[in-house]
């Protein structure tokens, strides 16, 4: 299956300004607590990075940074026809009652942040865990939504939203491509 | 990714394969420290230990190793099963292949006895040590704690001390170690050579040294993996005394001297204290022994899981 390019939704500019503002809508939203920035595997790993240095830009205080890799946690497992590549999962020690906002780059079906959910309840219980994303794109087959959300797109379920970050892939921007045969 | 249905030994799989299996077990590592140590991802499936030989590290490691990723552990031992009365090894995995187990972990005496079963199962087969055939999952493990410790797994002088006949350990780690071209010294005792370990120096080539001197074997080495005398196989006697073995073949504090001075000394388990490995090198700064269990539940974890977790091929 090739993808080719639909549109592009947004440029480099727009994903860091972006980026920037959901840092600070976290920060409104958690005044006065301290909160703990934990990615998902991989896109989500550099914005939890990013969106903790434009905290610390404000409040003077770095906050904690977790990285989660949910594939242990798939509900089809068994059914994908690849093995997907477990990456490591480094979750600070003693998050109990802390506020977690969780990261990651598009909301889709919302298994993958169902799978994130339950794993981040194995390492304790929180005061609180958000979502924070960098495009809503519709189509949930659960019921969940996040709190903080960069952009909300519709999009037709042959799309597939790409978002690159310099970090991974060398540039910040946002595609929506189409799947073709 | 690993496309092999069942993991029989270290000699058919490929460099990229061995260090897939590592890689994934530096991820499960982690999952062994957190305060509540289990993952869904095996969910369901269902995981048979079936030792037809005495075993305590190996069998619970995979125990734990399945019950870390909450597959169902089931624990079959030849004295308490049907085995004892006279059911054959083939009859008892078609009965567990019945019963839709996923998982058969085999450890038997007789070599190849993991192999006939994988022909005839739908479970994948794991060969947990079979007669003085192959013991892949030690050597993975052991594979695994040197490169923790060393950052790689080529050009490393390695020496493998001890009982070498009757060691399935040995021949998984000069398959593997010398797949990834380090150097390793096989040193033992004339008659705990077995003979046709001339034919393999021969296959392959500069990679694979014999010496009868540990002297020779130790000296700059970086990796001293000393084997068990297993006395329960031997029906004759293979050496005068066991002062004698160890004053030749035993592993003191002297003798690690004269390997490098970050040398690390391995030992799969149980050990003689006294015979092949003297009581302060065992629990001395050297040793990564402790490591090597530890390792043996992130590795088996992870050849569960890249054996069960997911079903078809890549694309």
């Amino acid at each position: 299956m090739a993808l080719k390019l639909n549109y592009q939704l947004m440029k480099a500019e727009e994903v860091r300004s972006t980026l920037d503002r959901i840092a600070q809508d976290v920060l409104k939203a958690n005044s006065g607590r301290s909160v703990v920035l934990v990615g998902i595997h991989r896109r989500g790993v550099p914005m939890a990075q990013r969106m903790a240095s434009a905290i610390a830009a404000t409040t003077q205080k770095e906050p904690q940074i977790g990285v989660l890799d949910i594939n242990l946690y798939r509900d089809d497992l068994t059914r994908v026809a690849f093995q997907p590549v477990v990456r490591r999962t480094d979750v600070p020690p003693n998050i109990d009652d802390h506020d977690v906002i969780l990261i990651d780059d598009v909301l889709y079906t919302g298994r993958t942040i169902r799978a994130a959910l339950d794993a981040l309840c194995d390492f304790g219980r929180m005061r609180s865990i958000q979502l924070a994303v960098m495009i809503d794109r519709g189509h949930r087959e659960l019921p969940i939504e996040a709190n903080f959300i960069g952009k909300r797109i519709s999009t037709k379920d042959t799309e597939v939203v790409e978002v690159k970050l310099r970090e991974i892939d060398g540039e910040d921007a946002i595609y929506v491509m189409e799947k073709s045969d | 990714m690993l496309k092999h249905k069942d993991l029989l030994g270290i000699e058919n799989l490929t460099c990229d394969e061995i260090l897939e299996i590592l890689t994934t077990a530096e991820s499960f590592q982690e999952v062994s420290s957190r305060p509540i140590k289990k993952v869904p991802a095996l969910r369901g499936k269902t995981v048979i230990n079936l030792f037809f030989e005495a075993s305590t590290r190996t069998r619970t490691s995979f125990e734990i190793a399945g019950k870390r990723l909450s597959a169902d552990v089931v624990n079959i031992s030849s004295a308490t099963s049907s085995v004892s009365k006279g059911e054959t090894l083939i009859d008892t995995a078609k009965t567990l292949d019945a019963m839709a187990a996923d998982c058969v972990v085999v450890r038997h005496a007789a070599s190849g006895a993991p192999l006939t079963l994988s022909k005839l199962t739908k479970a994948s087969i794991v060969n947990a040590g079979d007669g003085a055939h192959e013991h892949p999952t030690q050597a993975l493990l052991d594979a695994y704690t040197i490169r923790q410790r060393k950052g790689r797994l080529d050009n490393l002088k390695i020496a493998i001390i001890g009982d070498i006949t009757h060691s399935r350990v040995a021949r998984s780690n000069l398959h593997l170690l010398t797949k990834f071209k380090s150097h390793v010294w096989l040193c033992s005792a004339p008659t705990l050579m077995p003979v046709e370990i001339a034919g393999m120096v021969r296959d392959n080539g500069s990679y694979l040294h014999l010496t009868h001197s540990m002297a020779e074997a130790v000296a700059n080495a970086d990796v001293i993996m000393m084997l068990r005398v297993q006395f329960e196989r031997m029906s004759e006697s293979f050496f005068p005394s066991v002062r004698e073995y160890f004053r030749y073949y035993g592993l003191t504090r002297q003798r690690v001297e004269t390997a490098k001075p970050d040398v690390i000394i391995m030992h799969p388990g149980p050990m003689n204290r006294g015979v092949e490995i003297a009581s302060d090198v065992a629990d001395g700064p050297y040793s990564v022994i402790l490591d090597q269990v530890s390792s043996g539940v992130a590795v088996r974890m992870a050849i569960l899981y890249l054996l069960l977790g997911a079903h078809g091929s890549s694309d």
